[in-house]
């Protein structure tokens, strides 16, 4: 059994209220930061502890933390980018659903280490329950005093806030959170200034994902050194992976970093194997934004070693052989899936996600997702392959927000890795229709690339 | 800060203020470099940043941290740093890139440019000219709005706006109360107004000035005639409106105005904003004092009806006797 930090106490009836996660241990880290850390003491352990962004970008948390300006008389703020929407990704509903408490107690120990007198938590606008059970939290939390004025008799005042949002993907980029906290329309800004800078209300702002805050609570319980012995290299800690698609057990998993993608996948701790029987043809390793990988690159790296949980071992080799940690999402294809069908829906919720503001994403993604369609009811032609892979090109690294990228990579590396699929598609129009590409060479193992011995 | 910092773009160096943005710095160098801008608009602050055509390369961040930037970025909105090196049309990638943002500006435009009251003075079609491709690649139907009239005087055709964000900055930063914005999202966004309210302002008009594409037109110029027919000619009345000093063009066809805008510089932006007074009610010779001809760049196409400097004959430009002859000619044509 690995370690759990965050889901420890998951199965425990009654975990969401405040008095059995006190029971459990809960709080211990805001009255061990209030009444004996410094703030900067906090941001250090941080720092220490290695932690990185879980939303998706792998961003070092202490690092963001440090790079907030702290001028003199003027507001700071710490907001919660609880606006989880990207297919495949459920980790951090999960955890508000089920541990409120966890988040809580991390946007106080934060706040605190940032020196946010008022925080805020942004999520998203479907998720109403999770709304209701935050807001019903904070209430528990500041008749308690956890919240509120002069919080444990330290003389820090805190007040937290949750914003529901308007069901936008684009608001989880974090400026465009920011805008539409402000309550005008969400498109992202223009970097620089960043938000570290001018954020919300023009004040220095961080933003941080549900699963980075809640993170803070265990290192500051057991030390940033202790939570930097788990997980391995630059990948330190936990991670929360929610696993969707043809899997025995899909569901929300709470591994160590460092733990080899086939053990993720076929052990029994963990997803179980590939449903029915059936056999991997493809993964997503961290929610749609990131590219597609053969089955056969999931398991293995280019040159034969076998492929990690962890943001450097997932990125190894490039956009050409790896993929990205992202935030977490993990999706497995099986045998029967199409890739096309799966690329083109894709590309159907980047462009309907897209905010419109600058051409190449506004324009791009809906000409890709029509391409897309076509080629997926048997309508294509070779030319469209050639031109898809344009569009994407144009595409990436043209916009103002990672969401163009965000559009573009799926595309890119589902022609990269399966372009024989999509030929076959056009090739064989009426077949196509009727039956699936299947397997193929997808699932082939990689060998192991031959050590050459020094002489 | 008000130090000079040096910056190099396409290997001509130019010292700028601090803080001035490559694309400025471009265009104090003047000529071919300038990068093409679509939605930024030096009059309009925080413009810019959304069409993408004036991306550059930066392969040199500045003196002190010499590192390339990893993207291509938009000139508009990056400012410049001492001894950043830019590269912008002897870029092949940034050309490539431009060529790209220009094909994907025209996949759901409708070029309608013969029936478009904007072709002759269109940004995006002198774009299509010098970047984009002789065939669309895109073969799906085009998205489609309804024409709606927003207000007495402008008409607004949301099929063929490129969403430059243009028309919300006037309105917020010229009038006093912005009633039209951007409404719903990704490529069914559009501009609109609250509920189908007139845009009614004394300063609505320069909307469509603003507007880089045909997107925005003025009524009482509609179907008119087109804009190379017409001669446009500087001139200014005492207008009583606090903000507007009533210097404007006005655009003949014979002896008719038939529309009056606010003067362009260089670049297509506008000098001063004029008031709906002005641009709307006043189209009589007897209204306006009138100063000149208005400069019309020759790239452009109003420039082909145009009189106000005739060229030198091909002959006379290696014969040295017939220079000496022709001097006060030869001096009209040379460009400041």
């Amino acid at each position: 059994m690995s370690r759990k930090l965050l889901l420890e106490h998951i199965n425990v009836p009654g975990i969401n209220t405040l008095e059995v996660y006190r029971q459990k241990g809960g709080y211990r880290a805001v009255e061990k930061a209030l009444k004996t850390l410094t703030p900067e003491e906090i941001v250090e352990e941080v720092k220490k502890s290695g932690l990185r962004g879980r939303g998706g970008a792998g961003f070092p948390t202490g690092m963001k933390w440090s790079f907030l300006a702290k001028p003199e008389g003027v507001a700071r703020y710490l907001v919660c980018n609880a606006d989880e929407s990207e297919p495949g990704t459920f980790k951090d509903r999960y955890l508000m659903t089920y541990i409120p408490h966890a988040l809580i107690e991390g946007m106080i120990v934060s706040s605190f280490a940032l020196g946010a007198k008022v925080s805020y938590i942004y999520v998203r606008g479907e998720m109403m329950p999770q709304i209701r059970i935050l807001e019903k939290a904070i209430a528990e939390a500041k008749a308690a005093g956890w919240l509120g004025k002069n919080i444990l008799g330290t003389g820090y005042d805190l007040e937290l806030y949750v914003q529901p949002g308007g069901g936008a993907y684009i608001c989880g980029e974090e400026t465009a959170l920011l805008e539409s906290l402000e309550g005008k329309r969400g498109n992202p800004r223009i970097k620089p200034p960043f938000p570290a800078i001018a954020g919300l209300y023009g004040c220095p702002t961080v933003v941080n994902n549900v699963e980075s805050i809640a993170a803070v609570v265990p290192i500051i319980n057991d030390g940033g050194d202790e939570y930097a012995k788990i997980g391995i290299g630059r990948s330190t800690g936990t991670k929360l992976i929610s696993a969707s698609g043809n899997l025995v057990k899909p569901g929300v998993y709470e591994i160590e970093l460092g733990l080899p993608v086939e053990e993720f996948i076929y052990s029994d701790e963990y997803c179980g194997g590939i449903a029915n029987g059936k056999k991997l043809k493809a993964t997503v390793a961290g929610g749609s934004s990131v590219p597609v990988l053969p089955a056969n690159l999931t398991l293995k790296l280019a040159n034969g070693e076998p492929r990690l949980m962890s943001y450097e071992s997932l990125s190894e080799g490039g956009f050409a052989t790896g993929t990205m940690m992202g935030s977490g999402g993990f999706i497995a294809f099986d045998e029967d899936q199409c890739i096309v069908r799966n690329t083109w829906n894709f590309s159907r919720f980047y462009h309907h996600e897209s905010c419109g503001q600058c051409s190449p994403c506004r324009e791009g993604t809906g000409w890709m997702e029509k391409v897309l369609h076509k080629i997926e009811h048997g309508h294509g032609s070779m030319d469209d392959v050639d031109l898809l892979w344009d569009i994407q090109r144009k595409i990436e690294g043209n916009t103002i927000c990672p969401l163009g990228d965000a559009a573009a990579w799926p595309v890119a590396s589902a022609i990269r890795h399966f372009r024989d699929e999509f030929e076959w598609h056009i090739k064989e129009p009426v077949k196509s229709q009727q039956q699936n590409y299947g397997l193929a060479s997808y699932a082939t193992p990689i060998e192991k690339a031959p050590v050459t011995e020094e002489k | 800060m008000s130090e000079k910092v040096k910056v190099t773009i396409d290997g001509i160096t130019v010292e700028v203020d601090n803080g001035t943005t490559i694309l400025n710095a471009a265009r104090q160098i003047g000529g071919d470099i300038v990068p093409p801008a679509m939605c930024y608009y030096s009059k309009l602050e925080g413009s810019g940043g959304k069409c993408r055509t004036c991306i550059v390369k930066v392969t040199k961040g500045s003196e002190k941290d010499p590192r390339p930037m990893p993207k291509l970025v938009a000139s508009c909105r990056t400012t410049v740093m001492d001894g950043m090196e830019v590269l912008n049309i002897t870029s092949p990638e940034v050309l490539e890139a431009r060529a790209g943002v220009v094909e994907i500006l025209l996949i759901n435009h409708p070029l309608d440019c013969p029936v478009c009251d904007q072709a002759g003075e269109c940004d995006l079609q002198n774009l299509g000219y010098e970047h984009g491709l002789q065939k669309t690649r895109y073969e799906f139907e085009r998205r489609t709005f309804e024409r709606i009239d927003i207000g007495d005087k402008i008409q607004l055709h949301m099929n063929r706006c490129i969403l430059c964000y243009r028309c919300v900055f006037t309105a917020d930063q010229i009038t006093n109360k912005r009633v039209h914005g951007i409404l719903n999202r990704g490529d069914h966004s559009e501009i609109s107004t609250y509920i189908q309210q007139a845009v009614d302002n004394d300063f609505s008009g320069n909307v469509i000035d603003v507007c880089p594409v045909g997107a925005l037109t003025d009524k009482t110029f509609r179907f008119k005639n087109r804009v190379w027919f017409t001669k446009p000619v500087d001139a200014h009345r005492d207008c009583d409106h606090e903000k507007c000093n009533g210097k404007v063009t006005l655009w003949y066809k014979g002896e008719d105005v038939l529309r009056v805008t606010a003067r362009k510089d260089q670049f297509g932006e506008v000098e001063e904003f004029i008031c709906n007074t002005c641009r709307f009610d006043k189209k009589a010779t007897s209204d306006w004092v009138i100063e000149q001809p208005t400069h019309i760049d020759d790239t452009s196409v109003i420039a082909s009806n145009h009189y106000e400097t005739l060229k030198p004959l091909h002959v006379i430009q290696p014969n040295q006797a017939l220079q000496a002859a022709n001097e006060i000619e030869l001096h009209k044509t040379v460009k400041y």
